[in-house]
């Protein structure tokens, strides 16, 4: 039991990053409500900004600006730096989060003035008739 | 020798660019929307014809963008297969244009520039999938894809935007997962460019992680083709979007999303991991495209539109590929690969022969094709080749890529795949063989003809969509009767991996 909770604690970015990605698509498919829908989405992709970012950790790493005079005498020590990569490929990814986002949100525009409405079993009813 | 070693950078980056210029351009006047998208698109295609025919003598060669040498820069390689498929893009997408630009001009009068830069950049888009040799940079590049495809869908009436909304949805489903996968992949190997997490993968004690890594990408790829159980956005998507969007989208985002799963199976995690480690996975994913065609082609059985039929035929198709790839042996991967090219040809056909019935009667479903091929003769005969390359008859190309993945079945002793590929060419028969009797054993209502087809001397759809569409139904025969040296390129392609 202690094995389990220490094993939790100790990487708890991780089950965070699991917590809400489930929360992310528990309402991408279960809500009925578009926006909530969009949101679901967002959360979902932000789990993986977090597990992304939680791969370039280090313990008492700094950030990666190298200090010229220091680094031309004795190198790069892996230790005291992080790793920038994981940031970089999410700082794309966000970009990527955003323009879905917004091409959601305009499509949902035209589905209101189509419908009169955001909620999917109502649509649903209205295309029955 | 080495002076058009970066010739597939323009190939993809003419479409790219020349989609700002075309939507500045047709801001001005719409005259400049047709020269501005046939130009960089044929560009595209005599520029493929030339990275194919360097493929062909000299092998596969690659150009690192913004000289970041790999595995630290982005990589843009072409192999042969990526070079077959670009010159497949760049064709399809040429051939569609004519067409397309027919219909935007009635489906978005004064908005065509808008329409087609997103059609550009989809081409664009899907040129960089096929070429980059970078794992995340395919991401970016799927996405670009997606959310241009989003846009085009969204363009059409009626229930297009709610159809584009739960693609929207299920697509960022599909490349999350992808990315996630792609994140397990970095953790294990420290790195992105595809050949180099091949060798490190190689030298790794991975453990449980790389099957993960393979579990997010294999699901979040499926998603994105539309395999069957994950395919509930593709009918609605496809049947609801825009004529001329429909044409570009339907035989080209599925295919390169099959071609992806290739290449990440021979050029990331090597089909000795993915087919023999797992050997549980291998059998059952033979299984599920196995079911997936069978239920497919019963659901398209039970449409009563064309288009939407058409769709479900692109579902059953996509179990083909998947099944084929799946049977892990030499004659089911080049039945697979053989299928991407002959299913982006035919599907082709078959919406451009759908785009020019619909110009003339309207609406698609059933009850409106009575007695269609007197009146439109050559549209009806491209679209009955099209049906018979779908059921699989010899001259047409159809037959020869199921004849590779038959022959693979057995050679695996995969029966229930065998099974389903036979029932699928049948209920194919049915599909086809009940449209031809509609076509040429009914009447038309005397009325409704008047109506239809009183304001033009000839009877079939503009030439804008007529050429396009015989050209398509040509090339179903041609790449047919090319068969053999087709399947001699692909297999040179994948041999070195198998």
């Amino acid at each position: 039991m202690t094995d389990l909770v220490s094993g939790i604690v100790a990487k708890y970015n991780y089950w965070i990053y699991v917590i809400l990605m489930m929360i992310g698509l528990y309402a991408m498919i279960g809500k009925r409500n578009l926006v909530k829908k969009l949101l679901g989405m967002n959360i979902f992709q932000t789990a993986i900004i977090l597990f992304f970012i939680s791969m370039g950790v280090k313990r008492g790493a700094a950030i990666p600006i190298l200090d010229k005079a220091g680094t031309l005498a004795n190198g790069v020590d892996p230790v005291q730096i992080l790793n920038p990569l994981p940031h970089v490929l999410m700082l794309t990814a966000i970009v990527v989060s955003v323009s879905v986002t917004g091409v959601a949100l305009a499509v949902m525009i035209r589905i209101y003035r189509e419908y009169g409405t955001l909620e999917e079993d109502e649509i649903l009813e209205k295309l029955d008739r | 020798m080495n002076s058009y070693s970066n010739l597939h950078m323009y190939v993809m980056a003419v479409p790219l660019l020349s989609a700002f210029a075309l939507n500045l351009m047709g801001r001005l006047s719409r005259y400049w929307v047709l020269p501005l998208t046939v130009g960089p698109l044929l560009f595209s295609t005599i520029g493929s014809v030339l990275v194919l025919v360097r493929v062909a003598s000299e092998g596969a060669f690659s150009y690192t963008v913004g000289n970041w040498k790999p595995p630290y820069g982005i990589e843009l390689l072409v192999d042969p297969l990526s070079s077959m498929m670009l010159l497949l893009i760049s064709v399809i997408a040429l051939i569609a244009t004519f067409s397309a630009n027919a219909w935007a001009r009635r489906e978005f009068p004064g908005r065509e520039h808008l329409f087609f830069t997103l059609y550009l950049i989809q081409v664009a888009g899907m040129m960089g999938l096929v070429l980059t040799a970078d794992a995340f940079n395919l991401y970016v590049l799927l996405e670009i894809t997606s959310i241009t495809t989003y846009g085009l869908i969204a363009m059409g009436k009626g229930r297009a935007p709610l159809a584009s909304f739960n693609y929207i949805i299920l697509g960022s489903i599909g490349a999350c997962f992808y990315l996630l996968g792609v994140g397990y992949l970095y953790m294990i190997t420290g790195s992105l460019n595809m050949a180099d997490i091949a060798r490190i993968i190689g030298t790794v004690n991975h453990g449980p992680a790389l099957a993960t890594a393979f579990a997010f990408v294999l699901v979040g790829l499926c998603i994105k083709m539309a395999f069957f159980p994950l395919h509930g956005w593709l009918p609605n998507a496809y049947s609801f979007a825009p004529t001329s969007a429909s044409m570009m989208i339907a035989p080209l985002m599925t295919k390169v999303t099959i071609y992806l799963i290739v290449r990440v199976i021979l050029s990331v995690f090597t089909p000795e991991y993915v087919f023999y480690t797992h050997q549980a996975v291998q059998s059952g994913m033979v299984w599920a495209a196995s079911a997936a065609i069978i239920c497919a082609s019963s659901l398209a059985l039970g449409q009563r539109e064309l288009r939407r039929m058409f769709s479900y035929i692109i579902v059953a198709e996509v179990g083909y590929m998947v099944g084929g790839i799946w049977l892990a042996n030499g004659q089911g991967m080049t039945g697979a690969v053989l299928h991407i090219v002959n299913d982006a040809l035919m599907t082709l056909c078959l919406f451009l022969a759908a785009a020019a019935m619909s110009s003339r009667i309207g609406s698609l479903s059933f009850d409106n094709l009575n007695g269609l091929c007197r009146k439109m003769p050559l549209t009806m005969s491209a679209f009955v080749l099209a049906g018979l390359s779908i059921i699989g008859i010899p001259p047409t190309c159809g037959f020869f890529s199921k004849w590779y993945l038959l022959m693979g079945g057995i050679e695996t002793g995969h029966w229930e795949f065998v099974a389903a590929l036979l029932f699928s060419s049948l209920a194919s028969v049915a599909l086809f063989f009940r449209i031809i009797e509609f076509g040429y054993l009914r009447d038309m209502e005397d009325k409704q003809a008047e109506i239809l087809f009183k304001a033009t001397p000839s009877n079939e759809a503009p030439m804008m969509m007529l050429a396009p569409l015989l050209v398509s139904a040509a090339s179903l025969i041609l790449v047919g009767l090319s068969s053999g040296p087709i399947v001699r390129f692909v297999r040179t392609g994948i041999l070195k991996f198998l």
